[in-house]
């Protein structure tokens, strides 16, 4: 919906938020989460607010309100009903009005010490305590005051106010950075992006005690909301980029190389070169690069050959220079490296070229900006790419799909698929859930949509549960050939009951479908669970927008189908014991 | 400023805000009056209230509004 999409104009996401909210809840697929809304001040609005946002990215959550202004008390003491909410996220409120002590310039040094370590304590013990539900935790910083007593000394002076919560942010920042599920929702940014005189309001502050100004409110949501979605696997993958006045200022096609406009010679060469540097630390962290554009290709390959240019050929994936529509360049590359156009961004300065896209592919999210200076900002506050957290498959990822272009190459050289497949040396390495894949396996868990028999989430606690029960049945598997290692890219989860295994989770990363992963992930999981006692498996698919490549996944592997339906189907393999492995394109090596 | 105006604007923020395009203002209505209005609502009233009519309200100005009428009262009084 338009209207929350960045740039959003918050008065109207404020006055209009029960329309959005009634359109939104019509979306299919939507996602069930509960999240806690710890209060350091008021939060009524906050709530519905980053409600509408969560819908927008297919979250819909269910809320727990904490008490007024007591986030300490309902986070450290809680009377159960926290425990009882079972909260999928936590977020806490709190902002500089949370600070009880605040230094004034009469204190002495030894009180301003003190005091900061009891209101840090507060703080840590409040963290401490929230820690506990094994979910992830949102937590603000704090802005600065709106008023310096001692002026410009005040953020020097240690009984300046500013000093104060520069300090305190410094801890924020510490403990968020030593502690895994907390992530920052940076306020003390946010405050000062929008102004801190625009994000706090005094009246607003006495009359109803809100902490940030109501119009600042979508701006806090959107943020939290960024975050929420990031750990659920919603972030962007990828961007498509134009070239002429996007990548470069001018036509190359028509200016040449040498006269784009790129480089330190002219303002607009800056913010192209700008342009460039920040989109190559974006591809550092994993975000795929591609180009859709209206040249010759060898042409346009020439602008990416200046010394000056920071980008070069290398740093993209597909590179499409051509002709046609852009939406069908974009079509291709969705194909060629096998992402849903849903997690592609399209950068285009020519708005009839965003119009097309917008109409062809109305799933491909289109950045809104207006000259090359403010390409960055529509990109970066857009929070397509939140980094929640940085695996290193993440930073990884590019060469991974670099290596599967390489692949699909190999592939059409090859008459006999099996033949294929045998030439890439493949090893898969495997076993039951360890402490240290944990974190992958929740990522894996929770962001992958195509090939995911059942769509269920699992939190990190639900994830370590599993490693130490004994009916539960788990397997992953970790898939290197001779291009490079995919990491670990398929994980089962099942339970036994009695003599039978249900199969509860079955996901597989889309890059290496039908690679015959398929055929090993269920080799291992039937003899682990035929070890633990099984004598038949049982496997469900519950359909989804976007799952339904698997939904006769079983029935291809010997399984009978028992129940079908539109909305799901149960697959049975009867006598375990006797099931024939199926791998034999890929050496095995079990971890455990 | 037209009352009748300031009248057909207010109202068409209430519908906005309370997701009925059919809600039909009074000048005696008051929060009781209408299902959804209450303390969160009347501080979303008041802010889209400034921001549409570019007006500030003072602190003394808001906390004893006791219906639609003293608050369109107020705007007239302030957008002057």
């Amino acid at each position: 919906m338009d209207i929350l999409e960045y740039p959003f104009d918050p008065a109207q996401v404020l006055q209009k938020k029960r329309s959005l909210k009634r359109e939104l809840l019509k979306k299919e697929g939507l996602i069930p989460k509960k999240i806690a809304i710890m209060s350091g001040s008021t939060i009524g609005e906050i709530k519905n607010i980053l409600e509408v946002f969560l819908l927008h990215y297919g979250i819909k959550p269910e809320f727990y309100e904490g008490e007024y202004a007591l986030f300490y008390e309902n986070l450290v003491f809680d009377d159960g009903s926290l425990a009882a909410f079972a909260p999928d996220f936590i977020y806490i409120h709190t902002s500089r009005k949370n600070l009880k002590f605040f230094p004034t310039t009469g204190d002495a040094d030894q009180a301003v010490a003190d005091g900061m370590e009891a209101d840090w304590k507060r703080f840590e013990t409040a963290f401490g305590a929230a820690a506990r539900f094994g979910c992830p935790v949102i937590v603000n910083n704090f802005d600065l005051p709106t008023h310096r007593v001692m002026g410009n000394r005040d953020a020097v002076d240690k009984r300046g106010g500013v000093h104060y919560i520069n300090e305190m942010n410094a801890r924020v920042a510490d403990y968020v950075a030593a502690h895994p599920g907390f992530y920052l929702n940076d306020i003390a940014y946010l405050s000062a992006r929008y102004g801190l005189d625009n994000w706090f309001s005094e009246s607003q502050w006495y009359l109803y005690k809100y902490a940030l100004s109501m119009d600042q409110i979508p701006n806090l949501c959107f943020s939290i909301a960024n975050i929420v979605k990031s750990l659920l696997g919603k972030n962007k993958k990828s961007l498509i980029l134009d070239l002429d006045n996007t990548l470069w200022g001018g036509v190359i096609g028509d200016d040449g190389a040498e006269g784009i406009a790129l480089g330190l010679e002219s303002p607009g060469g800056m913010a192209y070169s700008e342009f460039q540097a920040y989109l190559k630390e974006l591809s550092s962290l994993g975000i795929m690069l591609n180009v859709a554009s209206k040249n010759e290709e060898s042409i346009a390959l020439t602008g990416f050959e200046r010394s000056d240019s920071v980008l070069k050929r290398d740093d993209f994936l597909c590179f499409k220079a051509n002709w046609g529509p852009k939406s069908q360049s974009i079509a291709a590359i969705a194909n060629e490296i096998n992402i849903l156009p849903e997690s592609f961004v399209f950068v285009d300065d020519n708005p009839a070229e965003r119009e097309i896209v917008r109409q062809e592919l109305p799933a491909v999210t289109i950045a809104e900006f207006d000259g090359p200076e403010g390409m960055i900002a529509a990109i970066d506050r857009a929070g397509y790419f939140e980094v929640t957290t940085l695996s290193a498959d993440d930073v990884k990822r590019n060469e991974m799909y670099k290596e599967n272009l390489k692949r699909a190459e190999l592939e059409q050289s090859f008459g006999n698929y099996e033949d294929y497949l045998k030439s890439l040396d493949m090893r898969c390495e495997t076993g039951a859930f360890v402490p240290e894949h944990a974190e992958r396996l929740t990522q894996l868990i929770n962001k992958t949509n195509q090939f995911n028999l059942t769509t269920r989430r699992y939190t990190a606690a639900e994830v370590d549960h599993l490693m130490q029960d004994p009916v539960s049945v788990t397997v992953f598997g970790r898939l290197i050939d001779k291009f490079g290692d995919n990491g670990i890219v398929s994980a089962m989860i099942g339970h036994i009951e009695d003599d039978t295994c249900y199969v509860d989770l079955w996901i597989m990363s889309c890059r290496v479908f039908k690679r015959g992963l398929e055929d090993t992930m269920m080799d291992e999981f039937v003899r682990r669970s035929v070890e633990k006692g099984a004598k038949r498996i049982v496997g469900r698919y519950f359909a989804t927008a976007k799952n339904l490549l698997t939904r006769e996944i079983y029935a291809t592997m010997g399984f009978s189908k028992m129940k079908d339906s539109e909305t799901e189907a149960e697959f049975v393999l009867e006598d375990a014991e006797s099931y024939v492995p199926r791998n034999h394109v890929m050496e095995l090596e079990r971890l455990n | 400023m037209e009352k009748q105006q300031i009248f057909e604007e207010v109202q068409e923020i209430f519908r906005t805000i309370f997701d009925d395009e059919e809600l039909e203002i009074t000048r005696e209505m008051t929060a009781d009056d209408i299902e959804d209005w209450d303390s969160l609502e009347q501080i979303n009233l008041l802010v889209a209230m400034e921001k549409h009519f570019n007006i500030k309200f003072k602190l003394e100005d808001v906390h004893d509004l006791a219906n639609v009428g003293e608050m369109m009262d107020l705007i007239e009084r302030l957008v002057g």
